[in-house]
């Protein structure tokens, strides 16, 4: 007996003469744009970008309705149509980073994270003063916003998940409606409430008020969402083993989701970190450090930017890129942790 | 023999209960307490917004909202005459925030549809992260780069849209300034919303129901046939709603807005000319030198803008909520 292997086949697989004609129709459209763009007042690299992407969209098209025919030309065009829309949006984020880190590196050196303005003035020439101050500032307020927020947005989202009561549907309605309000309006409710009432006047502590109205929303919805991811088991085996239920939440549920709340968190700050509207309205203005948060104005990061952009100057526009690109490291930072310690809970399940 | 078996002790049956330890329901207490933040807060909001800003909107009545002039003078008594009217700032608000909707909503529900069914994972992976990334963006960030890297390629952009399409009253300009204009606005907009429409258009479409793919799959659709007669039938709704919370996140943007729109008071639907409204940048642009009359007037502002943005996003919510029954 004589067994014949056969080798298994991959009709799906392309051809050399699939791929020579791939190569074919996309030199055909590069060489098609390039005549285009030589032989209209068009100019610039996106103009040879955008009309590349339409060329070869008509080009490859050509080549699939010998092929494949009508049917097959709409799904081609639809699999290429669906690429374009993804190519934009990250050509988009990278013009963001990209122009950041251009613009922003050249007012970067030791004395622009080491000193403070105290003795310098936005007109100066880059090298004088720096923001040591505003990025103290950010980090006062930051931390004030944690603790304001952080127990109430994981106490709401143990409601929801934990005690699961009667207005459990209006609060997560509500907790929706709360990430929707515009950061002016939080802002501007601190100013109102508590600046135009109060003898209390702009300082860090009001302006992480406004802040935590805008973290809370956050909070409560990723430590929902992790909450949720808690296994049914450990809170029954806890009520089991004769715990009353908050020593059940305490001591099992918490816990078992921290890294997903500490993620919480890290996500709560990225999204107020860059916060500058409600600053304008309840931080006021400072060019030194202000440890105290309860008085007095300080500076931070945003409030400097923007202050930087009104001044009008090149040097202050330097300082106001140098800043967002610090304060952008910053917010990656937060991004990449979210991102590490979330996904050790799930690699955990 | 006569050893005596030991009295049977039958212990006194323990009362069963439902009703939480004491410790339990202090838990509770606390806990349910806290939970009503979120109704405490935005009630706070409305009650102080409309306090401080109760004298402007019952002097001006209506006309707050219809009457578009925008100043305090004093007449020969030295007493305030005051007008203040947002009927531009709304309208220019509407104005950029559609074009924002217009331009993102295609390009998001492209890339959601991209990233669900035709990218590999790999690349999935790395453009979800790109879209998360671009939520975490500061606004002020978006301000930046629309003033000083996108402005001088939409302007020229502008300049095309008007020379072709120019007969077309939306596209014409009474002067050729097309710095600092609506559609500049609108663009920036669109690329701060296009992360929230993507992942709730995103989320919608992984929802669609398996076996009614691949029952359109063994019926000899291709992957587009299986899109526009499966996926996007059953998504329609969830995308409306991410557009909608894209359009609330639009209203309620201030800074990114700022740098990017030249503020008159004045209806402008020349989209491509220079001037344009927007509530929440006028709060900022009047509040640095407001008297005590306009900080009123700028509450009554924040008020209107807080209820418009409630609004929009109570009835998105309703709209995803219906269609996406996950914890969102």
């Amino acid at each position: 007996m004589t067994t014949t292997d056969t080798k298994p086949t991959r009709p799906w697989a392309a051809s050399p003469r699939d791929r020579a004609l791939t190569a074919s129709s996309v030199l055909l459209s590069l060489a098609i744009t390039v005549g285009i763009v030589l032989g209209t007042p068009m100019k610039g690299k996106l103009a040879y970008f955008f009309v590349f992407l339409i060329t070869w969209l008509i080009v490859d098209s050509l080549y699939v309705v010998r092929k494949f025919g009508a049917k097959g030309v709409r799904d081609a065009l639809a699999a290429k149509i669906t690429l374009y829309g993804a190519v934009v949006v990250s050509m988009a984020v990278f013009s963001i980073l990209w122009a950041t880190v251009d613009e922003g590196v050249a007012g970067l050196n030791l004395a622009f994270v080491t000193e403070n303005m105290r003795n310098a003035s936005f007109f100066d020439p880059i090298g004088k003063g720096g923001v040591l101050h505003a990025i103290i500032g950010t980090l006062v307020l930051i931390i004030i916003s944690i603790i304001i927020a952080v127990p109430m947005g994981i106490l709401t989202a143990l409601y929801l998940t934990e005690i699961k009561g009667k207005a459990a549907g209006l609060i997560q309605f509500l907790v929706q409606a709360m990430s929707g309000v515009p950061s002016v309006v939080a802002g501007l409710f601190i100013y109102a409430a508590i600046i135009l009432n109060t003898p209390l006047r702009a300082s860090a502590f009001l302006g992480g008020l406004a802040l935590s109205i805008l973290m809370i929303p956050t909070v409560t919805r990723t430590a929902q969402e992790v909450l949720n991811l808690v296994p049914r088991d450990l809170r029954e085996a806890g009520l089991a083993m004769g715990a009353t239920q908050w020593k059940t939440v305490a001591l099992v549920v918490l816990p078992a989701a921290r890294s997903g709340l500490i993620t919480a968190t890290i996500l709560g700050v990225a999204r107020i970190a860059g916060e500058t509207a409600p600053l304008l309205f309840t931080v006021g203005v400072f060019d030194g450090y202000n440890f105290n948060p309860f008085v007095g104005g300080t500076g931070t990061l945003p409030t400097v930017i923007w202050a930087g952009l009104g001044a009008g100057t090149p040097e202050a526009a330097q300082r106001a890129w140098s800043a967002i690109l610090i304060l952008l490291i910053v917010v990656l930072i937060m991004f990449v942790l979210a991102r590490t310690v979330g996904s050790r809970q799930f690699k955990k399940k | 023999m006569s050893i005596d078996a030991p009295a049977k002790v039958i212990p006194q049956a323990r009362k069963i209960t439902t009703k939480p330890r004491v410790s339990d329901q202090i838990f509770r207490a606390i806990v349910t307490g806290f939970s009503f933040s979120a109704l405490v807060i935005l009630a706070l909001i409305a009650a102080f917004l409309l306090l401080k800003g109760f004298s402007t909107l019952r002097d001006q009545g209506f006309g707050f909202i219809t009457n578009f002039e925008w100043n305090v003078t004093l007449d020969e008594s030295g007493k305030e005459i005051a007008d203040f009217g947002l009927q531009a700032m709304l309208v220019g608000t509407m104005v950029i925030s559609l074009i924002a909707v217009v331009i993102a909503v295609p390009l998001s529900v492209l890339t959601a549809l991209f990233l669900t069914f035709y990218a590999p994972e790999r690349v999935k992976r790395i453009l979800v992260t790109i879209v998360d990334l671009m939520a975490a963006f500061p606004s002020i960030l978006y301000g930046l780069w629309g003033l000083f890297i996108l402005m001088p390629m939409a302007v020229y952009w502008a300049e095309l849209l008007h020379k072709w399409l120019g007969w077309i009253p939306l596209f014409d300009v009474p002067q050729p300034v097309f710095t600092r204009s609506p559609f500049i606005a609108g663009l920036v907009l669109a690329v701060m919303i296009i992360p929230i429409i993507t992942s709730v258009s995103r989320e919608v479409f992984a929802q669609t129901p398996l076996d009614r793919v691949q029952a359109a799959y063994a019926l000899g659709a291709t992957k587009w046939g299986v899109i526009k007669a499966v996926v996007l039938p059953f998504g329609a709704n969830g995308v409306v709603g991410g557009s909608m919370l894209g359009l609330g996140r639009a209203f309620g943007e201030t800074v990114a807005v700022y740098f990017v729109l030249n503020i008159v008071f004045r209806s402008n639907f020349e989209i491509l000319f220079s001037q344009g409204g927007n509530v929440a940048s006028m709060i900022v642009l009047k509040f640095g030198e407001a008297g005590e009359t306009e900080i009123g007037a700028l509450m009554a502002s924040g008020l209107v803008l807080f209820l418009l943005t409630l609004v929009v996003n109570f009835i998105a919510n309703a709209v995803v909520n219906r269609t996406v029954k996950s914890g969102r």
